[in-house]
């Protein structure tokens, strides 16, 4: 079973942040520099660079170096994922299928006398 | 990058309960059973909950976790077999955003020492993103790989 709950983690201390949100608006437009991302925000650039690294962290961001340049684009797997709601759903359905096993069990008739937990 | 698309998928999960089929049935046509077991996050608030188990009749639940995105599902009844078979139609909404429509049949078939169960969902599920509630959903669901990923790019 895959764990979703550290990515979960990720994903919301990386989006929890305005200025977060600012950069991950500003990339859903298209790739940016580095001094691009940091332009419209009121702050130095290495404290840009240091929220890039936990956009990075949270697999929502991926930048590359070229040259002098920190290309900063979305991570499409990340975003666009309607796959990612198929498997999802898979997987909640496959808990859920378990847990109804285990429900049967415990209220299995002649194992129990109680019928609800 | 408001990018819209459907994409269809089709998933079938088979289980063998021991127990027969009108006890595992009843675990989809009682409220209390189905409560039971069939919903997600135990911690999660259910704040609304309807559940007209005929045909013609709607399930209607909203959960979520406290003070975030609500989740609601909406379902109508099509096709009750007693003991055999269920089918419903429901869409899937994460706040304002409706993210799937599926069709689900449930089917019941006796088994020596038990059911067994297979369940199929058929639907069509939306992406899109055009607000931050929905990427953060969006994310949560999109990152389960993302442990691989990282791996990948520390090794590369």
């Amino acid at each position: 079973m895959l764990n979703y709950q550290a990515p979960l983690d990720l994903a919301f201390q990386a989006l929890a942040d305005p200025t977060r949100r600012v950069m991950v608006e500003r990339l859903s437009q298209g790739p940016a520099s580095v001094s691009e991302l940091a332009r419209p925000l009121d702050m130095t650039l290495s404290a840009v660079v240091q929220h890039l690294a936990v956009l990075e962290a949270s697999g929502l961001v991926r930048s590359q170096k070229v040259g002098r340049v920190r290309t900063c684009r979305i991570e499409p797997t990340a975003l666009h994922s309607a796959e990612r709601w198929i498997s999802e759903r898979r997987a909640s359905w496959e808990r859920r299928l378990d847990r109804l096993g285990a429900f049967l069990a415990e209220t299995e008739p002649t194992a129990k006398p109680r019928r609800k937990k | 990058m408001t990018i819209r698309n459907a994409k269809h998928a089709t998933f079938t999960i088979e289980r063998v309960y021991p127990a027969a089929p009108a006890r595992v049935f009843a675990a989809w046509s009682d409220k209390e059973a189905k409560t039971a077991w069939a919903y997600c996050h135990e911690e999660w608030p259910v704040s609304e909950h309807v559940f007209d188990f005929r045909e013609g009749g709607r399930e209607h639940l909203v959960t979520g976790p406290a003070g975030g995105t609500r989740h609601v599902f909406d379902a109508v009844y099509h096709d009750i077999v007693p003991d055999q078979r269920i089918v419903y139609a429901y869409d899937m909404h994460l706040g304002e955003r409706r993210i799937s429509v599926s069709l689900t049949t449930i089917e019941f078939f006796a088994v020596a020492g038990g059911t067994r169960l297979v369940f199929t969902e058929q639907g069509v599920f939306f992406d899109g993103y055009d607000d931050i509630a929905g990427r953060e959903e969006g994310t949560r669901i999109g990152l389960d790989n993302l442990d691989r990923q990282l791996r990948q790019q520390r090794a590369a």
